[in-house]
């Protein structure tokens, strides 16, 4: 099926309080649309962990969403110093965020592989110095 | 009949049309057609937020009067405890419900006492593991209406126990039955309620079924002949069974404590309920067990049929419970089925979804953004929708025309004039 809605929002890089909007607003999307419920959680979860993410550790970027009648595509890209080693990134506890950024409660190391566990497919590219993009799918049932 | 039943009602004559209730409304259940408020039924949760603040008193909530407990032998009250909170100087509950004795009642059954009970039950099955984590607390009808319509993912999470007003009907009938032998129906039993929600409750429970209760009294219409008769009492009966546990619940955070120690979260006031249940659907909550929700600004003293002020209220009944008894209703012997709800609460899907065909519905949410993007975005409410958004969502629906939008408007009267006065 190629109609999908399309949605774009910017992810501010300096105010933790404004993470999360754009996961929030997708999620009313999709209960308005009737989605299934279990998937708007997972896409909600999983959004919500990477836009905490870009603000940690990449000054913000922008996130596009498609939602497709049996899927939901997030991209969520930034210009940040990009993720030096992927492999340790996706090990749960592994974090390198700063030590203000743990006061808050954040940075436990737990961001890419609960978006890992909550999504169907996840893909990223990453590049030192230029910035990530971070491919996200789940699956309606 | 209506496949919703809704306590708020609508004086036609006194509503104006202005948009206070529109722009109040937590769910967006309200539109103003041809200058009157009108609710949608299937999204009204009955919070009673548009009674309150109704500047011009068009809105009120149906409750029943003293007059329609005549026709029943035996009449009984069940008063929530939020009423004890109102009045000056009281020191002594029983002031209250010799009170409600002598304006008409044959038998006073507090809900407080209930509550005591569904406090109890509640700790024995978080012990048991039998209630999942974190546990929602059920007691606040507006809360459990408003999961059912916008948090599918939380549904399961509402603890599946009666409201404490249920046990106490089910508790004080039965009493009456024993001690005189009556049938059901010639018992009249009577909560003597502090908010809208739960005249909707009584009339229409939000899992079905029947209530326990044969009708719900405004705290608020009983008031003057409740304060008049405590006036003047002669003696005051020993009628009270309540701790302060049960009294507790009455306010925000009351039901939390009777947890007596589970790691809780209460709170309240319908906006702020609304943002923890956003956050506890995308699992940013942790580490709370047991969570209580009231949708008014204090708990039940907030409720719109109470008269005195949340907070002085609650200041009251802190006093109040100085002098109380931790509790004195226990489970014991009683029948804990009984307690329980009988029913799942289940998702309604069709209170906020644009068309059950997801194709059509995609279809419709592009018109929509379309449409939206066109809009000034103020928000005014002018056109009778709550925001320019809900009013997209109007059109698209079929319910709306873009011309309701004052800007709209003048726009294309704008044109047309400069059409005629270029062709002059």
């Amino acid at each position: 099926m190629s109609n999908a809605i399309h949605l774009h929002y910017e992810v501010p890089g300096d105010d933790f309080t404004r993470a999360g909007e754009a996961s929030g607003l997708v999620k009313k999307r999709l209960k308005v649309l009737g989605y299934d419920p279990d998937a708007i959680r997972r896409v909600a979860i999983a959004m919500y962990e990477a836009e905490i993410n870009m603000v940690i550790h990449a000054n913000g970027g922008y996130c596009d969403v498609d939602i497709y009648p049996d899927r939901v595509e997030v991209l969520l890209a930034d210009s940040g110093p990009g993720i030096e080693n992927v492999e340790k990134a996706m090990q749960e506890g592994y974090s390198t965020a700063p030590d203000n950024v743990r006061n808050l409660g954040f940075g436990a190391g737990m961001g890419l592989p609960n978006i890992k566990k909550y999504t169907d497919d996840m893909r990223i590219e990453t590049e030192l110095g230029v910035g990530t993009k971070l491919y996200l799918t789940v699956n309606a049932n | 009949m209506n496949k919703y039943f809704h306590s708020v009602e609508l004086d036609a004559d006194k509503c104006c049309g202005c948009t206070n209730c529109l722009k109040r409304c937590p769910t967006e259940a309200i539109r103003i057609h041809n200058k009157k408020a009108q609710i949608l039924s299937e999204r009204c949760i009955d919070c009673g937020e548009c009674i309150r603040i109704c500047p011009h008193h068009a809105k009120h909530a149906h409750s029943n009067t003293l007059d329609d407990i005549k026709g029943y032998k035996v009449k009984v009250a069940i008063p929530a405890p939020a009423l004890f909170g109102q009045f000056n100087n009281l020191d002594d509950i029983d002031i209250v419900l010799t009170g409600l004795h002598t304006i008409g009642f044959d038998y006073i059954f507090e809900v407080s006492r209930a509550a005591e009970l569904v406090s109890e039950l509640t700790r024995n099955l978080i012990r048991e593991n039998k209630l999942n984590k974190p546990i929602i607390s059920s007691a606040c009808p507006a809360i459990v209406r408003l999961i059912k319509i916008r948090f599918p993912e939380l549904c399961d999470n509402v603890m599946p126990i009666l409201a404490p007003m249920e046990v106490a009907a089910k508790l004080a009938r039965d009493e009456v039955i024993n001690k005189t032998g009556l049938s059901r129906d010639e018992i009249g039993v009577f909560f003597i309620t502090p908010c809208a929600a739960k005249v909707t409750e009584v009339n229409s429970p939000t899992l079905g079924g029947k209530s326990e209760c044969d009708g719900a009294i405004a705290i608020s219409k009983i008031y003057p002949e409740l304060t008049q008769a405590m006036d003047h009492l002669k003696v005051v009966e020993p009628l009270s069974h309540s701790g302060l546990i049960g009294v507790g619940w009455a306010t925000s955070g009351g039901e939390s404590a009777a947890m007596l120690g589970e790691k809780y979260l209460a709170a309240d006031g319908i906006e702020n309920v609304i943002r923890v249940l956003e956050e506890l659907e995308d699992d940013h909550i942790k580490d709370v067990d047991f969570i209580e929700l009231n949708a008014c600004s204090g708990g039940c003293v907030g409720g719109v049929l109470t008269v005195e002020n949340p907070y002085v209220a609650q200041a009251r009944i802190q006093n109040l419970r100085k002098f109380m008894p931790v509790s004195l209703n226990h489970l014991e012997d009683k029948n804990i089925d009984d307690m329980m709800w009988k029913d799942e609460l289940t998702f309604n899907a069709e209170s906020f979804r644009l068309d059950e065909d997801i194709i059509k519905a995609m279809d419709m949410m592009e018109q929509m953004e379309q449409i939206c993007a066109t809009l000034p975005g103020l928000d005014c409410g002018s056109c009778g929708a709550p925001t320019c958004r809900a009013m997209a969502e109007d059109i698209v629906k079929g319910n709306a025309k873009e011309t309701d939008c004052i800007f709209k408007l003048k726009e294309k009267i704008q044109n047309v004039y400069d059409q005629l006065k270029n062709t002059l």
